[in-house]
């Protein structure tokens, strides 16, 4: 006996995301967004049911090989930026890219490419504390980019930021959908989440509603 | 193996960065913590090994040479002394041989006055040895341990050098006090003193006395010196009636290193049965290689809690810079960073901490503590203490530091590395 309880947050989701779609999941606090995002992007393993990408069962992997799948094939972007303190912007992004074993220089030419492509090729040597919100967020999805992930995590992205840098945050996210990257994104906003191309609402931990744009 | 290779790449790349961008006032006292400890394993070890080692050299340096030559145990003297003297002169690599007789006799240094019944006479007993000054003087630098007074010179017939241990004001076991435990009172350079030696007269054994004046008080970490009495060997043999020339001690310094060849040669001619022909390390007495193993124990069982203090202090390093770091540890690991990267980063860390330590550590000995204490040795009552620390003794020490290191930097990260990634990554 553990003593803990055992709480069940997802209860019969069946859901199925095309390549290249920008989902939004939206639902109040407790409704089991997180944790469905966690689920896909294993993060977190599920107790029961399957979980596929590309027609493997990555559910099912071990651990070592979902961290491998991690790295090669999704990319994360997290509410408090998650950027490593005593890296810089340009080596937070090149990270990921080393471990993929990319080559040195090749590594480093993509990553400041992708800073320039948020807009922050100007602050590739500065530390996460010598950047604002805004800008972490940014240097965050930059890493989470590089290596042409195929499925892009956003766990609310906008929650730490003023509502014009979310704007701007919202804005990369969509020209990144606009150029083929299929996006999951958590939000609270439900403003934000009808700019994406559909949206899934959860409430106790079933699926209220899933919309998508005509 | 490649998968190897790029853990490796990636944990140096986290690791130089954590380094270069962390504390420099923790970084520095981490390096400090680690040089302590490299100086706790060679310097406390060096020491205690060195007061041996001072003590050994002293011995050779003062008193047995690189090669003595004693009578075997029950035997009088060794048996053609003379013979042995001309060989080991002869002999390529002998610098000096001083040819030594030496016999119990007894100092009283109260003449002229009449003791009460109740006072314990004025003197001491012990070993009085006949020399030639200039021989001995090759051999042991005798006048260098001269405390008070002048050294013996060739002609000084009726003149003795006394041992400090035999007088009270200059001896260790001044305050000893216990029941028959005899010696001199109040004896100063130029004082009249009566030697009492056992001798012979036509053939039969006698006491033979005579009145000598104090030339010179000598004092060595030696015991075996300063617990001596020091005249002419011709004015000795004079009063023992000796006149076979036969003595008790020949002690032998030579210019080579390695005294095998000499010792061989020596021995050759030698019975062996009789007459003992003993390297100086071999003619150190025996309490003193117990001494020496006892502080080799010694030296190792505080170098081995300064490890486990060393190791624990890593641990407790990498385990708080893990622990505060957890979160991040989580990200590098939900981004796809392997959990052994992330490891051989820690790995890496405490492999600087120690190495660096280690390398100060060194330094510190080799270019500063061991010159300081060749040219300023430690003055300890038996010995001039020098540190005795090798190069390869040290670098040894340094290694099994640095495993030890690295296993302390090793366990702490894979205890949080080994921590579900998305707890980690919420603090949960």
């Amino acid at each position: 006996m553990s003593g803990e309880l055992e709480t069940q947050v997802l209860k019969g989701i069946d859901l199925n995301i095309e390549s290249g779609e920008f989902v939004s999941i939206i639902g109040p606090s407790g409704a089991g967004k997180s944790t469905l995002m966690y689920q896909l992007s294993l993060l977190d393993h599920p107790t029961q049911g399957q979980i596929f990408i590309d027609n493997i069962e990555v559910s099912a992997l071990p651990s070592d090989q979902r961290t491998l799948f991690r790295l090669n094939s999704l990319g994360y972007v997290f509410q408090d930026y998650a950027l490593m303190p005593e890296l810089t912007a340009l080596e937070n992004v090149v990270l990921p890219m080393l471990m993929q074993d990319m080559e040195t220089d090749a590594a480093y030419a993509k990553a400041m490419r992708n800073l320039e492509r948020v807009g922050l090729k100007e602050k590739a040597d500065n530390l996460p504390s010598q950047l604002s919100g805004g800008q972490q967020q940014r240097v965050s999805i930059a890493r989470a980019i590089a290596h042409d992930p195929k499925i892009l995590f956003a766990d609310e992205p906008t929650a730490n930021l003023d509502t014009t840098t979310s704007r701007e945050i919202l804005k990369v996210f969509l020209d990144l959908h606009k150029a083929g990257q299929t996006i999951v994104m958590v939000t609270h906003e439900k403003e934000f989440a009808e700019m994406s191309e559909r949206v899934l609402e959860l409430k106790d931990g079933l699926i209220l509603s899933d919309k998508r744009k005509k | 193996m490649k998968k190897y290779l790029i853990s490796l790449q990636v944990g140096f790349f986290l690791a130089f960065r954590q380094i270069k961008r962390a504390s420099i006032g923790t970084t520095v006292l981490i390096i400090f913590i680690m040089t302590l400890t490299f100086l706790n394993l060679v310097v406390v070890n060096g020491i205690l090994v060195g007061l041996l080692t001072g003590s050994y050299e002293q011995f050779r340096d003062r008193y047995s040479g690189d090669i003595l030559i004693t009578p075997q145990e029950r035997i009088a003297n060794i048996e053609k002394s003379q013979t042995l003297v001309s060989l080991a002169k002869s002999l390529g690599g002998v610098e000096a041989v001083s040819a030594r007789t030496v016999v119990s006799g007894k100092i009283r240094a109260d003449l002229g006055q009449n003791p009460s019944g109740k006072e314990s006479p004025n003197e001491n007993g012990g070993s009085v040895v006949g020399i030639d000054p200039e021989d001995e003087e090759k051999v042991t630098g005798l006048s260098d341990l001269v405390l008070e007074g002048k050294a013996l010179e060739p002609g000084d017939e009726g003149y003795i050098l006394v041992g400090a241990s035999l007088i009270k004001e200059y001896s260790n076991f001044a305050d000893a006090n216990f029941p028959g435990f005899t010696i001199l009172r109040g004896v100063k350079v130029g004082d009249k003193v009566r030697l009492t030696i056992n001798g012979s007269q036509n053939g039969s054994a006698v006491q033979i006395s005579k009145e000598l004046i104090v030339k010179g008080i000598i004092k060595s970490k030696v015991d075996q010196v300063s617990q001596r009495s020091f005249v002419l060997d011709s004015e000795l043999r004079k009063l023992t009636q000796n006149i076979d020339l036969n003595v008790q001690e020949i002690a032998i310094k030579t210019s080579v290193p390695d005294t095998g060849e000499i010792l061989f040669a020596l021995k050759s001619q030698t019975d062996l049965s009789k007459v003992r022909v003993q390297t100086y390390k071999e003619a150190i007495p025996s309490f003193l290689r117990d001494i020496e193993s006892t502080f080799g124990v010694l030296g190792n069982v505080i170098g081995g809690i300064a490890l486990v203090v060393a190791s624990i202090t890593i641990f407790i390093v990498i385990f708080i810079n893990a622990v505060t770091r957890r979160k991040y540890i989580g990200i590098l690991k939900g981004i796809g960073i392997s959990a052994r990267a992330i490891e051989t980063a820690y790995i890496f860390q405490a492999i600087f901490y120690g190495l660096t330590g280690s390398i100060l550590g060194f330094g510190l000995v080799f270019l500063f503590l061991k010159p300081y204490f060749d040219q300023n040795p430690l003055d300890f009552p038996f010995s001039d203490g020098i540190l005795a620390a090798s190069v390869s003794g040290s670098l040894a020490r340094a290694g099994v530091l640095m495993l030890i290191t690295l296993l302390a930097g090793f366990i702490p990260a894979r205890i949080i590395v080994k921590k579900n990634t998305l707890d980690s990554i919420l603090g949960r």
